[in-house]
């Protein structure tokens, strides 16, 4: 019976998760086009609801509606697997990741190394999706994501070890209690060099810009998704929206505190502790997503053999230097 | 084949594709990412503009001549017009010359702008472009004011310009001019001192002025490599000898210093149009002995039996000037390089031929000398960094 109730509550849960999510999902696309519109002196969406409000659901709606358009050349069976792989990877992420003081669908010990390896499946949905369409296009952004995707894990794992080290745990809601523990209630001040490391990791593992070559438009037209239309191919932008913000939640857990507040600011302005964690961690999450948004909005894109440069001959080592680093103060001290 | 043996991978890039500038059609031959060869193909858009125009008469070929580089419609009409006034020796009246000044100046920086706007997006820069056409959209909307048209102009004619231009109309270039080199410094906070486009564009693609020469490059693809040549400084046509510009010049010739010479015209430019503004002179607009156009008083229902183009153009005034020459070439300098126009002319109101020396077509040939080598995304920053127009290129 208890594990029956288990179950029944954990499905609940997930249910719950993963609809808040979605939502969350929806309007990031609107966020982001309201973003960069406005950096690009325009206006976004404004026609579907007030200033556009409306339009991710017209999206949907549409995508759901659209032909499913499969060409006659693919490799069938990973055709029309390899989104599902992506989606399924992207979602799974989210299992563990704790939004506030014990709000989390499974809280397990190694928690950090879960969400790295189950990041690391989704390149396999990319990879797939570029063989299995026969097409010359996406074949080279295929190629291009795995070749970036795995350098680019190398030196976002590593980047991690310092935030591992300090905490003395995997366990994510662990590492956020940690950094309580510190008056500036951040890892973000003594690991400023992994902190780095990861952001700029996290944009190559998400395919964003600067780092978007595997789909880059004006050189591989849309690069692996380029023969998917209709719901398989708002699968892979849903994927690739799920890994936004799964690093971005990281990215908040590890170095931003999660959903606390730094003790030194609660101690100056006590009312900050009033407002509910999950908050916190929403306005971290979404400042990570304005960081997406914003170097879209802003920057070219790298060449492969530079991006590739980039990843072994400056983060990796960087992220080196930050685990020895590390270690030592922690050693000494 | 034996089964070991590995071939080179064949990627057809265009010409549908986002970022071939048009119809240019490309067969890369890719190992990995390298490209071992690449062979343009040209001709998509070939409409006949050439041959066409045997069959009309001077005038009624300027309209034609809007369509080969359809971004700079105004600098093609005036060379045009050049080369035919050279023909019949026709003088335009100095008031006219600094209209086409001002005119050929404001179409470059359109066209400039549109290079800009879509070499950056080629890179991926996407908010470069849009600042870059909030600002075209102004110069098209003066276009708009004066000739009635934005990007098919047909604004000068053999002999002057078509209508004078009015206060309104300086008074609201001189306010866009005033604001403008703050608007290029806008675009250069965005791209110029950025790591990534730095390291996309420097060093990448590039050929040197020896070779530049050999290819006949010219324009700002040629002064990227350190050739000094202009066409409006070695051989002025209309008021480009009474105005005071600096022609910017690059040193390595990769695609940053083309880049950067096509940033430095925009001020040069603006720089221009000041100039001519302040002494723009009274007086006529057309030459007394320019062919003349019959305008209809009242638009025409056309019937189709009665299409004869006297209606519109008494051409008998054209044969008493022909006999002066029979062959003629006069060049301007484009936003893209030099676009000559040769006439042959046998004893009628007709070209006997008319060819048309576009810089497109010579720089897209020399895609393959950029490209070899390089790797598939430097393939699309040299077609932004050669800025073709395929209307040109293929005619």
């Amino acid at each position: 019976m208890e594990t029956f109730y288990f179950i029944l509550i954990t499905t609940i849960k997930t249910a719950i998760y993963f609809g808040i999510l979605m939502l969350h999902v929806a309007y990031a696309t609107y966020a982001e086009r309201k973003i960069i519109g406005h950096i690009q002196l325009r206006l976004g969406p404004m026609v579907v609801g007030p200033h556009g409000l409306l339009q991710p659901i017209a999206d949907v709606i549409k995508l759901i509606f659209k032909e499913d358009i499969i060409p006659s050349n693919v490799d069938r069976k990973i055709f029309t697997i390899a989104p599902l792989i992506s989606l399924t990877a992207a979602l799974s992420t989210f299992a563990v990741i704790p939004v506030s003081q014990n709000w989390f669908i499974s809280d397990i010990n190694v928690g950090i190394l879960y969400v790295l390896g189950i990041a690391g499946i989704g390149t396999y949905g990319i990879i797939f999706a570029g063989w299995s369409s026969n097409s010359k296009y996406a074949f080279l952004g295929g190629l291009r994501s795995a070749a970036q995707m795995i350098s680019y894990e190398v030196a976002l794992a590593m980047s991690l070890v310092g935030v591992i080290l300090m905490a003395e745990s995997f366990n994510l809601t662990e590492i956020v209690n940690k950094q309580l523990e510190y008056s500036y209630g951040m890892f973000l001040f003594p690991q400023f060099l992994g902190y780095f490391v990861f952001i700029v990791a996290m944009l190559a593992e998400t395919n964003r810009v600067p780092f978007d070559l595997p789909e880059a438009e004006t050189e591989l037209v849309a690069g692996y998704f380029v023969e998917y239309s209709g719901i398989r191919f708002s699968l892979f932008y849903l994927a690739e929206y799920l890994a936004m913000f799964c690093m971005s939640a990281l990215a908040t857990i590890c170095f931003w505190g999660g959903w606390t507040v730094p003790p030194f600011l609660l101690k100056i302005f006590p009312f900050l502790g009033m407002i509910p964690g999950v908050v916190w961690f929403l306005l971290k999450v979404y400042f990570h997503m304005f960081l997406f948004f914003w170097l879209r909005g802003t920057l070219p894109r790298y060449r492969y053999d530079q991006l590739m440069a980039i990843g072994w001959k400056v983060l990796i080592p960087l992220a080196l230097l930050n685990i020895v680093l590390t270690s030592l103060i922690k050693y000494y001290s | 084949m034996h089964p070991e043996s590995t071939k080179e991978l064949l990627i057809n890039m265009g010409p549908q594709h986002p970022a071939t500038h048009g119809v240019l059609r490309l067969i890369l031959e890719v190992e990995g990412e390298l490209i071992k060869k690449c062979v343009p193909y040209i001709g998509y858009l070939h409409r006949g503009v050439e041959k066409l125009s045997e069959d009309l008469t001077y005038v009624q070929v300027l309209p034609l001549t809007d369509r080969l580089d359809y971004l700079s419609s105004m600098i093609n009409n005036v060379g045009f017009c050049i080369a035919v006034e050279k023909l019949m020796g026709i003088n335009v009246p100095e008031r006219a010359k600094f209209i086409r000044t001002i005119m050929s100046e404001v179409a470059r920086i359109c066209s400039h702008l549109v290079w800009i706007a879509t070499h950056a997006l080629d890179i991926g820069a996407m908010t470069v472009f849009l600042y870059a056409m909030r600002d075209r959209e102004k110069l098209l909307e003066l276009f708009e004011l004066v000739t009635g048209a934005r990007l098919t102009v047909s604004y000068p004619r053999v002999g002057g310009v078509r209508c004078d231009i009015n206060q309104e109309f300086l008074d609201e270039l001189h306010k866009f001019i005033e604001e403008f080199p703050k608007k290029v410094e806008e675009y250069e906070t965005l791209i110029d001192r950025n790591r990534v486009w730095l390291k996309r564009t420097k060093g990448v693609g590039v050929i040197t002025a020896e070779e530049a020469i050999n290819w006949g490059l010219t324009g700002p693809t040629l002064r990227g490599s350190g050739v000094y040549y202009d066409v409006r400084k070695f051989f002025p046509y209309d008021a480009y000898d009474k105005v005071d510009f600096e022609v910017p010049i690059g040193k390595n010739g990769d695609i940053y210093d083309r880049y950067k010479c096509r940033m430095l015209e925009f001020r040069q430019s603006a720089k221009i149009i000041k100039q001519c503004i302040e002494k723009l002179p009274e007086g006529s607009i057309l030459a007394e002995d320019a062919p003349k156009i019959r305008m209809p008083a009242s638009p025409l229902k056309i019937d189709k039996n009665d299409i004869q183009f006297e209606i519109y153009i008494e051409d008998k005034s054209t044969e008493d000037f022909i006999k002066k020459f029979t062959e003629v070439y006069a060049s301007v300098e484009a936003p893209r390089g030099e676009l000559g126009f040769y006439i042959v002319c046998d004893d009628s109101a007709k070209p006997y031929r008319m060819r048309v020396r576009a810089p497109s077509f010579v720089h897209a040939g020399v895609l393959p000398r950029l490209c070899e080598g390089a790797l598939i995304a430097d393939v699309i920053a040299n077609i932004g960094s050669i800025d073709i127009v395929l209307g040109e290129c293929d005619r």
